[in-house]
């Protein structure tokens, strides 16, 4: 994405002196040092990383805009209201049914659904829900892959054949139908395993459905990499000390996993967010009254031909979200891995 | 070659077996309730409603259940716990539209893409570059079904430019077909083509610098030669592979979302559908049918790998 020259060929003249004085400057810093600096010079990518951050902090501050701004909650009904726009007086919902479109004033700035609820509000308050859904599932991931990962890709033999065909199962159900299984089964009955105990509408099963849905495509390239540096010397030298396996797993092996693992987080995060809009699409996923950009874009689409702006408005700002962090992560990627070995395949 | 078919195909019957396991489990031992009562309806008497716990071995242990309906759906007589219809029969009428959307998306995604990863290549650097890589990550972060809406709504109903959902055979009217199809295979080739245009521009920008190029370009060859002859062909390996396996998931039903946007009435969405019902049989065997794709694909790429770089053996 920056400027960075194509080819050998393209590093003649100036270009050439210019790497070579960079390489002086390089030496004597460390690896993250470098990988950071690499990052904070792709305007790009930080760009697109403070596009995220601001959708967050619009969500955060959900509370402020709906008691301040719009005066209504999000899922306040004004169903026989009328509002003042530019000094006309419009129902929020007409008698045929009809909600009011974008007023761009702080009342129903993005209009309101066939309920007469301010979409503005239910928007900010359904981006937590996503976000956070986001956030919780791709650490969910990431916890269950590292895990995965270090124990097939550390001890081999049979854990590693156990592991490696449990996740080849995994991979070849078909994600969507996966994710909708379990979401359907598990939003009728909750879930109960031993002392844990989750509501049906609990917003932790669409997390955990999709923490578990996308496991093997994290941890399998982390096995992989536990299995090479697991022969490296300073693995040898551990053992030598006398250390277990598990501090071998942790204390070795484990940081040298790290920037595979920062890399991915971002691109799991969009990745969830997707999901989980697609499982609430096919009701599989957050359970009403609860919004998300999920479930937002879903009562959209049924009701596209009279307002399409409930369908837009949560499509436009889901889609920023996972723009945001995909054109970050992609920065991430470059920055720390300039080779771009690592690559997340949807 | 033998070795590796015997090993394919028991890997294969291994994982299907799982699946079929995994998919009987989340809807029998999950949801803690009686799949009779739940086939038998909200208004049942419970004659009905053992009559069934008997028919299906309801009353036996989970494993009886689950050969009794295994065996079901290999003898073809699987019915749908709602509405008593052959599943068998229902996914084979719907097969034809899901290969029709997922073989037309496969080589649409799959030829753009090829020349949106060239040129972006070719250009990297310059604002027509970064503009199509922009648009590419916009592909990628955009959910299908909020796209297929849209365009359904504005191109189909809205400016009547193209049919709004339906879907008619390709026997019928080949044109029409196509002309049905086109807002589907966009819609489910956008994401693809932002994920494979990238990885191609990114393979292609680490080919060039391959020393085989460079004797391409000394011995005289032109630009084009050595881009389509020695770059494009190298490049294009790990392409092909995950082509394969995106190409078996979607042909496997997997765009679920796009045929339940678009209501082609396709395998995905006979899936999706049941899946609401908690009519375990047509997801059992939609599953199946997917999996099965996505494992033979799965297996015919690496066959097409080895083909394609002879330094990789089949083991």
């Amino acid at each position: 994405m920056a400027t960075e020259p194509v080819t050998d060929y393209a590093l003649e003249g100036p270009a050439a002196f210019e790497l070579e004085a960079e390489r002086e400057h390089v030496a004597g810093l460390g690896p993250s040092r470098l990988a950071l600096r690499r990052l904070r010079r792709n305007k790009v990518a930080l760009a697109f990383g403070a596009l995220f951050l601001v959708i967050v902090a619009m969500c955060v501050l959900a509370p402020v805009w709906a008691n301040r701004v719009a005066h209504t909650g999000p899922n306040e009904n004004h169903l026989t209201d009328k509002v003042t726009v530019g000094g006309e007086t419009k129902d929020v919902v007409s008698p045929d049914g009809v909600p009011i479109g974008p007023t761009w004033h702080g009342r129903y700035f993005l209009g309101a659904d066939e309920n007469g609820r301010d979409i503005a509000v239910r928007l900010l308050y359904g981006g937590r829900t996503s976000l956070q859904i986001g956030v919780a599932a791709a650490l969910i991931t990431a916890f269950l892959s590292i895990i995965v990962g270090l124990l097939a890709g550390y001890f081999r033999g049979f854990t590693d054949t156990v592991v490696s065909r449990s996740l080849d199962v995994i991979w070849a159900y078909p994600v969507i139908l996966l994710g909708i299984a379990l979401g359907t089964a598990l939003s009728l009955g909750g879930l109960h395993i031993g002392p844990i105990s989750v509501g049906s509408d609990s917003k932790l099963i669409p997390i955990i459905i999709i923490g578990f849905v996308y496991v093997p495509y994290m941890a399998r390239p982390l096995r992989g990499q536990v299995l090479g540096l697991r022969e490296k010397e300073f693995v040898e030298s551990a053992r030598a000390q006398g250390a277990g396996s598990l501090r071998i797993m942790f204390t070795e092996v484990l940081p040298n996993l790290s920037s595979t693992i920062i890399v991915f987080l971002p691109l799991m995060i969009a990745n969830a967010i997707l999901l989980e809009a697609a499982l609430s699409f096919l009701g599989a996923g957050v359970q009403p009254p609860t919004s998300s950009w999920g479930t937002l874009i879903s009562d959209g689409v049924e009701k596209i031909i009279t307002g399409p702006h409930l369908t837009i408005a949560p499509g436009v700002m889901l889609v920023l979200a996972v723009l945001g962090l995909n054109v970050f992560g992609d920065g991430v990627r470059d920055a720390l891995d300039p080779r771009a070995k690592i690559r997340l395949e949807h | 070659m033998a070795r590796f078919i015997v090993r394919r195909v028991v890997a294969m019957v291994f994982v299907l077996f799982a699946i079929s396991v995994l998919t009987f489990f989340i809807f029998n031992v999950i949801p803690a309730g009686d799949p009779a009562v739940r086939m038998a309806g909200k208004s049942a008497t419970p004659t009905t409603i053992h009559a069934i716990r008997r028919d299906w071995g309801f009353d036996k242990p989970v494993y009886v259940q689950y050969v009794k309906t295994m065996g079901r759906v290999f003898s073809g007589n699987l019915v749908s716990y709602i509405n008593q219809r052959n599943v068998i029969d229902e996914i084979r009428s719907r097969i034809p539209r899901t290969f029709c959307l997922a073989i037309g998306a496969a080589i649409l995604w799959m030829f753009v893409a090829v020349i949106l990863g060239l040129y972006t290549a070719v250009r990297a650097g310059q604002f027509s570059d970064r503009f199509l890589t922009v648009l590419a990550l916009i592909g990628i972060s955009m959910p299908v079904f909020w796209v297929g809406a849209l365009m359904a709504y504005y191109l189909g109903f809205k400016w009547e430019i193209f049919p709004n959902g339906g879907y008619v055979p390709l026997t019928d009217d080949p044109v029409d077909w196509a002309y049905h199809l086109i807002l589907p295979w966009t819609a489910l080739s956008i994401l693809f083509i932002g994920v494979y245009s990238r990885l191609l521009r990114s393979n292609v920008l680490d080919t060039m610098n391959d020393d085989y190029v460079r004797t391409a370009r000394a011995k005289g060859l032109s630009e084009r030669q050595v881009l389509v002859r020695h770059v494009l062909r190298n490049s294009l390996i790990p392409i092909v592979t995950l082509w394969g396996l995106d190409f078996g998931a979607v042909l496997g039903g997997g765009a679920i979302l796009t045929e339940t946007v678009f209501d082609i009435q396709g395998v995905g969405q006979y899936a999706a559908e049941s899946v609401s019902q908690l009519d375990v049989p047509p997801v059992l065997t939609v599953t199946l049918f997917g999996a099965f794709f996505i494992v033979f694909l799965n297996a015919i790429v690496d066959i097409v790998y080895a083909y394609l770089d002879p330094r990789i053996r089949l083991t």
